[in-house]
């Protein structure tokens, strides 16, 4: 984040500077460029406002393109949504999932890099990162069906496996990540702490994990967005209804109740909400947090 | 550093058997299966390389491929265009930038399943009723119906998810470029489109590169938005690779079947990709 920030301010003063020398006109807001970018931003913002509307409809008032207001809001639909997909249990099941994917991965993930970029000189750990870093190319369509059986089998077939999975899975780009970052830290302050009588382990918890700060937010956020909106991992894995997350239950809901579009955009609504509302709030810390993800 | 030789290995070890149980066996068990003829239940026998034979004689193979392809082809290219013009949008001197990037990246916090049944809705009531009203004929029905259109529904859908992060990519690209080099080309009296020739273009390869692997990579393991758009319909037309396995694996009975197109399925990913890196680097040194 301070990165960033640093380096935007940086630029904004090197603007200003060449600026001032090229005249004031180009310092000036380009308004036909803004305009085109609201416009722009009409095609994000009319099917969420689809969405919203319909979901507020009565059934009768469905007839049209759908993109009046109501004339008489419906909240029932609502309540009807949430009784009909168990919201509540499908809720607290992503959340399950989604939060424990992020901290074990975020944990995990970066001790495991930790090892890989400080020994990448051995046959082992240069062995471990490509074997790792190779897996980015299996999708998982291939892994699908024996992964399934395999789950099931060794008992995994829950939220539990499959937060382990999602860690598992991510291993292969976080480690990627996280080990160009890692070998960006120069070596003398972990040197420091072994003559202070620092182990390895404390080096890790006391010194690495606190600078990789910045990562473990990229990573963090990635992780969540994925495991929140899953849907193909979930599918397959999850044997009992009672675990569904959240868009296995908009499925399930879908093919069950296809004819009540109020009622079903209600349940699109309150199950994109969490997310969007988080979003509203975190906005420039995710945007920072993925950009600074693709220039590692 | 050889007092913690030890630590290191106890930091990496379980998460390497962790990955082999989890991720490399299945793949083996997947590959040692493509030569059997299991169904997923019961027994089975050894029958070589036979499915594999199979499936270049199969067409619901066969279109699966080339929708996949032909769709995922698309995509990239409309994805990464865009992505480009938007970020530079966003990068140019206009008002209220951070709430436009803050909005240009939603469609990426949200599920591609949910936003496919919305669009499900618009495509099949909104935009049909648009269509009759102005007289566009092809428009006037549901696209999603059509055995020939809907396909660009789908492409449709998904390049409105995924342009977000190809933008956020693109973005952080051109933040690297330094602005005196477009001062320097303004003093030449070079034009918009030769400093974005000259200057933006080549200086952001790394990022072009980037999105493109990914996107046809994301885009050639399409699976949620056309459940939640088509689902696979009409007929077979818009069956993607990853749903013909599913289908075919899980409810087909055609589990070792499967697992060799699965096995095909991967060469083809890898050869792409790698072709792909190749090519687009190979330019990139070139400029």
């Amino acid at each position: 984040m301070a990165t960033t920030e640093t380096a935007a301010s940086a630029r904004t003063a090197a603007d200003t500077r060449g600026l001032r020398r090229r005249g004031r006109k180009l310092d000036s807001v380009n308004w036909p460029l803004t305009a085109l970018a609201a416009v722009l931003a009409l095609t994000v913002l009319i099917p969420l406002y689809l969405t919203v509307v319909t979901a507020l409809k009565t059934p009768d008032q469905l007839g049209g393109p759908g993109f009046e207001w109501p004339s008489r809001v419906r909240l029932e639909n609502f309540s009807d949504a949430w009784n009909l997909t168990n919201f509540p249990r499908a809720l607290l099941n992503s959340a399950i999932v989604t939060v424990g994917a992020v901290v074990l991965t975020v944990l995990s993930n970066s001790l495991v890099a930790y090892a890989i970029a400080r020994n990448l000189h051995k046959r082992f750990f240069k062995f471990l990162y490509y074997f790792f870093v190779a897996a980015l190319f299996v999708p998982f369509p291939i892994i699908m069906l024996p992964a399934t059986k395999e789950t099931a089998l060794l008992g995994l077939d829950n939220p539990v496996g499959l937060f382990l999975l999602y860690t598992v899975y991510g291993l292969s780009f976080n480690v990627f990540v996280y080990t160009a970052f890692i070998r960006s830290i120069p070596r003398e302050l972990e040197e420091a702490a072994t003559m202070d009588g620092a182990s390895t382990w404390g080096i890790f918890r006391r010194i690495i994990f606190p600078l990789l700060t910045p990562m473990n937010a990229t990573v963090g956020i990635l992780t969540c967005l994925w495991a929140w909106n899953d849907f193909l991992l979930p599918l397959v894995i999850l044997s009992d209804p009672a675990t569904r997350t959240l868009p296995l239950a908009q499925y399930v809901f879908q093919s069950q109740f296809t004819t009540n579009y109020t009622v079903a955009f209600a349940s699109y609504l309150m199950a994109l909400a969490p997310l969007l509302l988080v979003y509203l709030f975190a906005q420039r810390w995710v945007i920072s947090g993925v950009m600074r993800g693709s220039i590692k | 550093m050889t007092h913690s030789s030890k630590a290191f290995y106890w930091m990496a070890i379980p998460a390497l058997l962790l990955f082999v149980t989890l991720h490399t066996v299945p793949a083996l068990t997947g590959v040692f299966f493509s030569l059997t003829d299991y169904a997923g239940y019961g027994t089975w026998t050894f029958i070589g390389l036979e499915n594999y034979f199979s499936l270049f004689k199969d067409d619901r193979i066969l279109s699966s491929y080339s929708f996949t392809f032909l769709f995922a082809i698309t995509t990239t290219i409309i994805v990464n265009v865009l992505a480009l013009g938007i970020a530079m949008l966003l990068n140019a001197k206009i008002k209220f930038q951070t709430a436009f990037r803050g909005i240009f990246f939603i469609p990426n916090v949200l599920a591609i399943l949910i936003i496919g049944y919305v669009f499900n809705f618009i495509f099949s009531n909104s935009l049909p009723l648009l269509g009759q009203w102005a007289g566009i004929d092809w428009l006037s029905t549901s696209i999603l119906a059509n055995k020939d259109l809907a396909w660009l529904g789908i492409v449709a859908v998904s390049a409105w998810q995924s342009i977000a992060f190809s933008v956020i990519l693109y973005l952080a690209g051109l933040q690297t470029i330094p602005a005196d080099l477009y001062e320097a080309a303004d003093l030449d009296g070079a034009g918009y489109w030769r400093q974005f020739r000259s200057i933006t273009f080549p200086m952001i390869g790394a990022f072009f590169t980037i999105n493109m692997v990914l996107a046809l990579k994301g885009f050639l393991q399409a699976f949620d938005q056309i459940v939640a758009l088509t689902g696979g319909g009409p007929g077979t037309s818009t069956e993607s690779v990853a749903m013909v396995i599913f289908r075919g694996g899980f409810q087909g009975g055609e589990y070792g079947y499967q697992m060799a197109n699965s096995v095909v399925y991967l060469l083809v990913i890898v050869a792409v990709s790698v072709i792909q890196l190749r090519t687009l680097q190979r330019k990139e040194v070139d400029f």
